[in-house]
């Protein structure tokens, strides 16, 4: 136990140090837009992972987190980040309204209910100008304060990303421990039996969903301040959704670590292909997540971290 | 008169989602597990039916049934590699399953022949028919009538012969109808291939009278789903209506309100029934 908390520490003081010695800009970059992914991931793993109720729309919840920024600063001149807690609103409010009518029906037609909501939302936007319709917003192009957060090196934003991982990685380790936790398992391995033993299945749902909407918006949120743009396609695409899906599945769906080790597997790989064939406009990449996603779900539903667990029990039966 | 031409072509494009639709709500009644890559079903069997024409120059005398047949084969195949692993498995495989292998089918696509719109010739089934200032393509009629048919004998099929019965007897209650000496499996696959085939038909002839694309799968697996939650799960006379009342409501949509705003009344449509009445205008609660 004392060499893993050692490990622990080795890791923390290296995800903390390497950006003061290395310096390139690219790598930089990638750390922080992986350190964002590990956070919607994160979120999405709170109701998709521990809950069992798959969304494959939780980019309704970054596009209202990023446009809320956004629009923060082009409707009313405020900074962006001002702006994120209107995202965070916006996204609970949907969570509400895509949950409550559906957490009282079986697990699918939650998913076929966020597949929907984030198409409607996505084409409302597109044809609403005051969130800049298809064309997207921007954010200021020079800072004008430091209240805008618009910073030209990625290190400020890694840091920052970084602390909103950490707050949500306690808050998750926390709900584990939590009645929510057990309520949540309690519900993803039966929802009847869950009922039965007197779990309040529906509130339940709810909460978790929108704990999980929450910092998806945030995350999106983040993601605008970076970018400093966002249009209907970069906030609310199925592209976006289909990262939170498959890197917490990638990890292990349901456990803390495991959408910290997909995204440390999936962002590298996709940023250096994208660097090495230019962009991702081929569809290539869309064959390659469908494809993980699919061997996922049909020889390993728990991830790397099943992996993990079945090798280390094989090995500790070698050694016996 | 506006009014009546306006619901007559959303009757006849509600019949093809009323077929579509059937094959979804069949896979969903027989195992409990939903397709999500029941559009790209679709999107495929629009595909055979282009290469077929150019290629092999058929009419829809020929590629219609080629692609059921093409679409069957997949279905099958879907079934056996995929669905039989995971339908008892976690909700998360479940779904993750079917959605990624929209995600292959519909990207694949997409890399062989670019996001480029394409389309039969229109001279394909050509002709406009006129009663009493009432214009009808031949295209959309055939379509129409085709899928209404087909839909009325997978009803058929499925009520009244005793291979409907024991795919009826598998979707109630699997272990009861093994002790009875019918093997699920094979069932099973069966409904995967049939609804397979659905969208495969329907495909075929949306492909008449519409832009090909690899990513059209996108809103027909969502009309699709609205149209099984409006007419309850695993019944084809309810997805008959419920198609029909889709094809008409999309219909006066688009002209009175626009094109674009379509799509957002459809699935606005689909989260209200989910509120309002989830077990379907015609199901039971």
């Amino acid at each position: 136990m004392k060499k893993r908390h050692l490990l622990f520490v080795v890791l923390g003081i290296l995800v903390l140090a390497w950006p003061l010695v290395l310096h390139g800009v690219f790598i930089q970059h990638v750390a922080a837009l992986l350190v964002l992914a590990a956070i919607s991931a994160s979120a999405w793993n709170i109701v998709g992972g521990y809950g069992g109720q798959v969304s494959i729309g939780h980019a309704m919840f970054f596009g209202a987190g990023a446009y809320g920024a956004l629009a923060a600063y082009t409707d009313f001149g405020w900074p962006p980040v001002a702006g994120v807690p209107l995202g965070i609103i916006a996204a609970l409010l949907i969570a509400v309204l895509v949950g409550l009518p559906t957490f009282r029906l079986q697990g699918h037609y939650f998913s076929m209910a966020t597949i929907a909501a984030v198409e409607l939302l996505r084409i409302l936007l597109s044809n609403v100008s005051v969130l800049g319709a298809s064309v997207g917003l921007m954010g200021p192009a020079r800072p004008r304060g430091l209240a805008d957060l618009s910073f030209r090196s990625p290190v400020p934003y890694y840091y920052l990303f970084l602390a909103v991982l950490a707050l949500l990685l306690v808050v998750t380790a926390w709900m584990e421990r939590s009645r929510l936790g057990f309520y949540l398992r309690a519900i993803r391995g039966g929802e009847r039996g869950a009922r039965s033993l007197g779990v309040p299945v529906v509130r339940t749902k709810l909460i978790a969903l929108m704990i999980s909407a929450g910092f998806t918006a945030l995350a999106g949120g983040l993601y605008a301040l970076m970018v400093g743009f966002i249009d209907p396609e970069s906030g609310f695409g199925l592209l976006i959704s289909v990262k939170m899906v498959i890197i917490a599945a990638l990890g292990g769906a349901g456990t803390l670590w495991g959408p910290l080790v997909g995204a440390a597997i999936l962002i590298p790989l996709e940023e250096s292909t994208n660097a090495l064939f230019g962009g991702s406009g081929t569809g290539a990449t869309y064959v390659v997540y469908g494809a993980i996603i699919v061997l996922i779900s049909r020889f390993l539903p728990g991830g790397i971290a099943e992996l993990v667990q079945l090798l280390s029990v094989k090995a500790r039966r070698r050694a016996a | 008169m506006i009014l009546v031409q306006l619901v007559t072509d959303g009757l006849l494009v509600g019949a093809v989602y009323a077929l579509l639709s059937s094959g979804l709500t069949l896979i969903w009644g027989m195992m409990n597990v939903v397709n999500f890559a029941h559009g790209d079903f679709v999107m495929l069997a629009m595909y055979v039916a282009f290469i077929a024409v150019t290629t092999l120059a058929i009419g829809p005398a020929l590629f219609v049934p080629l692609a059921a047949l093409v679409l069957f084969g997949v279905g099958v195949v879907v079934y056996y590699a995929l669905i039989r692993n995971v339908m008892r498995g976690p909700m998360l495989a479940q779904i993750l399953s079917t959605f990624g292998l929209g995600l292959v089918l519909r990207y694949a696509m997409f890399w062989v022949f670019s996001a480029n719109f394409v389309s039969l010739p229109d001279t394909l089934v050509g002709g406009v028919l006129s009663v009493d200032g009432l214009r009808l393509q031949y295209s959309r009629l055939l379509a129409g009538v085709v899928a209404l048919l087909l839909t009325a004998a997978l009803h058929l099929m499925l009520t009244r012969t005793a291979l409907g019965s024991r795919l009826l007897a598998v979707a109630e209650d699997r272990t009861a109808a093994m002790l009875v000496g019918i093997r699920p499996d094979p069932m099973q696959a069966l409904a995967w291939g049939i609804g397979a085939a659905c969208a495969g038909v329907a495909g075929a002839l949306i492909a008449l009278f519409f832009y090909i694309s690899p990513l059209v799968g996108d809103s027909l697996v969502l009309i699709a789903f609205v149209t099984v939650c409006l007419g309850g799960f695993g019944s084809v006379p309810g997805a008959l209506f419920a198609g029909l009342a889709i094809g008409v409501i999309e219909s006066l949509s688009s002209w009175f309100i626009g094109a674009a705003w379509k799509d957002v009344v459809v699935y606005g449509l689909f989260l209200l029934a989910l509120w309002v009445r989830p077990q379907g205008l015609l199901g039971k609660s």
